[in-house]
């Protein structure tokens, strides 16, 4: 009779709003989720492989191609590992343009992960603002590297554009209509009552978990654990400019929130101070790079959902690498659900699964079905409509809504 | 034109695939319906089930895991419909289609109707590419 | 940092690389891994990053990466070798649970068993992917041929 009580719960692999294909399966007696497994490959392009296969110029434009959001971040880390490797000093202008395209890319990255999550808790226009303050910084992006998204912006040695100076201003002032607008969102969410009562105490991450499944980014650092590459191994403009790392220490859902919106601060100071220093200066942008030695490298970068970690061997002859490891984050920051979402509701899994930002996890048909092959399907907006029946209840039983989600919606 | 294709063109409800790619068309998908573009005011809706859809939007390289599930939507999808391959993957499999876990392009799969080439193709040429299409049906 | 290692660990290091001063590579015998591990893990308190496996002309060589990040951002590489002709080491789920995922691709895609593993099973490939082609193994062509 035990085991007839278990239901598991495939989410996955298809969404019907986002991005790729993952497939989690949720183990659950009743609306208790007892155990969690993750089957990933709906998304696997054997990119290891194939950067084996390419030149070392060629596989910046591989590895930019390996996530569309933080497109930036591994050629970022792949550049860092192969400087690494060859001991190659990149020029000071090139530091502070690559430093401005990492933040301009944690900035749409965050904007576009509030948005998801608004929508997961039934605060659809939260999505819709969010994602449309996200097209200035597309912009901006399409002003310097010419492109919205694959900016092919880095080479080995420095970067391929440069910034102009007239530019400048009109990146200033986007840049900080902006930041009056994540003020904004930021004051809405961190004020709510309902979104309080809704994300805190939800999926809770301690230092033991992050530790044990060394997880990275935003959320190690809502549990506490001040972990940053940018501040721990200083590379790019990092250190020349000022800033300060963001902490929080409940490690639920709600810290993660307020962690990605604060930082968004953060990066934007970088940016500004970034676009000072280069403006009305010249200098080269990058560094002609004949050959790559014998050795190896490890590049890291902090993407927005945590540390990248590239790791090159070359031997010298060939004009590819002999081995390229790559670590995106979401790939240590995915098990740690193993941890989190055991013991929790089915309700609240969509908000912690989309806490972790893991590159979407991604679902559409949702079929709950017993062990005696009683299939009953339920689609993925079933899970969210649970999600958001969760707040509607919520908001009910507090009776009001912060003042000044009020006045904005 | 017969009645079916004409109640096809009124209002598209359209299904998104994502078939291994790197999600940056998916999002560009997702960027139409927020509000700089709002396709919504044509009735384009993102549906959750391919059952309700007229148009199948599939981006990626479609590789070795996903192509039954591929099959499977395609014949979920009431006929007739249209299928678009969005973004170079799902077009020529890309820089990708040497690759071991490549099974696309997708025209190999499944029978293509629109190809909106680009990596990522802008929301603008997406629009433009279903446009063109819509005025072709006769 | 090079001081501590080699008193933490001792006899264990058979050598030790020194890329530049943020980059070291150790390496130990096979059998050694468990414990050296477990004193980089929990003694010295390293955040584990990943384990990456190569195939090199006569064995195969795996690569565990530990980050310092209080201490300068070093990262420390314990390298390992395991002979072509029997590709198995231990596993270490036992110390990191995070390790699991990492192993089973490994396993794979090039091939290495882990004994004590419990859950061996595709990962990225389709659950009747050919047995006994290995897609990152150097023999194996980048379209997955022979």
């Amino acid at each position: 009779m035990e085991e007839l009580k278990k239901v598991i719960v495939p989410i996955g692999p298809y969404h019907p709003l986002l991005e790729e294909p993952e497939y989690f399966q949720l183990f659950c007696d009743g609306e208790e989720v007892v155990d969690v497994e993750w089957i990933a490959g709906y998304n696997h392009r054997g990119i290891e492989k194939l950067a084996e296969s390419k030149h070392w110029d060629q596989v910046t434009f591989l590895v930019e191609r390996i996530c569309g959001i933080c497109s930036t971040s591994h050629p970022f880390a792949y550049c860092n590992a192969v400087e690494d490797l060859a001991q190659i000093e990149i020029p000071e202008r090139a530091k502070y343009i690559r430093s401005i395209i990492g933040e301009l890319e944690r900035l749409h990255s965050h904007l576009l992960w509030i948005g998801l999550a608004g929508h997961f808790l039934g605060y659809n226009t939260v999505f819709m603002w969010a994602w449309k303050y996200r097209e200035g910084i597309l912009d901006m992006f399409e002003m310097i590297t010419g492109n919205r998204n694959h900016y092919a912006m880095f080479r080995i040695g420095g970067v391929r554009r440069n910034i102009e100076d007239e530019d400048i201003p009109i990146l200033k002032k986007t840049l900080s209509e902006v930041e009056g607008k994540i003020k904004m969102l930021t004051e809405a969410v961190i004020d709510d009552p309902v979104l309080s009562a809704r994300l805190k105490g939800v999926g809770i991450l301690n230092k033991e978990d992050i530790k044990n499944y060394g997880a990275v980014g935003p959320i190690a650092r809502a549990s506490g654990v001040d972990i940053d590459v940018r501040k721990d191994d200083p590379y790019a403009a990092y250190n020349l400019v000022d800033w300060k790392m963001i902490t929080t220490n409940n490690g639920d859902v709600f810290d993660k929130a307020v962690v990605r919106l604060l930082e968004c601060f953060e990066s934007i100071k970088i940016i500004n101070q970034s676009l000072d220093r280069i403006k009305g200066t010249k200098g080269e942008i990058w560094k002609e790079v004949r050959e790559i030695p014998k050795g190896e490298g490890i590049g890291r970068h902090e993407a927005p959902r945590g540390e990248v970690f590239h790791y090159i061997r070359s031997d010298g002859r060939a004009s590819s690498p002999i081995r390229h490891k790559i670590r995106a984050p979401s790939y240590v920051n995915i098990p740690t659900f193993k941890a989190s979402c055991i013991g929790e509701t089915i309700s609240d899994v969509c908000i912690i699964l989309a806490g972790v930002d893991p590159c979407y996890c991604c679902t559409e048909r949702i079929a709950v079905y017993d062990k005696e092959k009683k299939k009953k399907v339920y689609s993925f907006e079933d899970l969210v409509k649970k999600s958001i029946e969760k707040t509607e209840k919520i908001k009910k039983e507090i009776g009001k809504e912060s003042k000044l989600w009020k006045k904005l919606f | 034109m017969n009645l079916k294709l004409k109640a096809l063109k009124k209002s598209l409800w359209v299904y998104h695939v994502s078939a291994g790619s790197c999600n940056n068309c998916d999002i560009e998908i997702l960027d139409l319906l927020t509000p700089r573009f709002d396709v919504e005011r044509f009735g384009i809706v993102l549906v959750g089930s391919p059952r309700h859809a007229d148009v199948l939007l599939c981006t990626g390289i479609v590789n070795k895991k996903c192509v039954e599930r591929v099959k499977e939507v395609y014949e979920q999808t009431p006929k007739p419909c249209v299928v678009v391959a969005i973004g170079a993957c799902a077009c020529s499999g890309g820089i990708f289609r040497d690759g071991y876990q490549m099974a696309g392009p997708l025209n190999k799969i499944i029978p293509v109707d629109v190809y909106i080439p680009g990596c990522p193709p802008k929301p603008e040429a997406i629009i433009a590419g279903i446009v063109k299409f819509l005025k072709e049906i006769k | 940092m090079i001081e501590k290692l080699r008193e933490k660990l001792g006899e264990k290091i058979k050598e030790i690389n020194i890329s530049n001063k943020k980059r070291i590579y150790i390496t130990i015998d096979s059998k050694d891994l468990k414990d050296v591990i477990k004193t980089i893990f929990y003694e010295m308190g390293a955040r584990y990053q990943i384990v990456t496996g190569i195939e090199n002309f006569n064995n195969f060589e795996l690569l565990y990466h530990f980050s310092f990040d209080k201490e300068d951002g070093i990262i420390v590489s314990v390298k390992t070798f395991i002979e072509k002709e029997r590709p198995e080491i231990e596993s270490l789920i036992d110390i990191i649970p995070g390790i699991s995922y990492i192993e089973r691709e490994i396993w794979e895609l090039l091939g290495i068993n882990f004994i004590g593993h419990t859950n061996l099973k595709h990962f990225l490939l389709r659950e009747d992917w050919q047995e006994g082609l290995y897609p990152l193994r150097k023999g194996v062509k980048k379209d997955g041929r022979t």
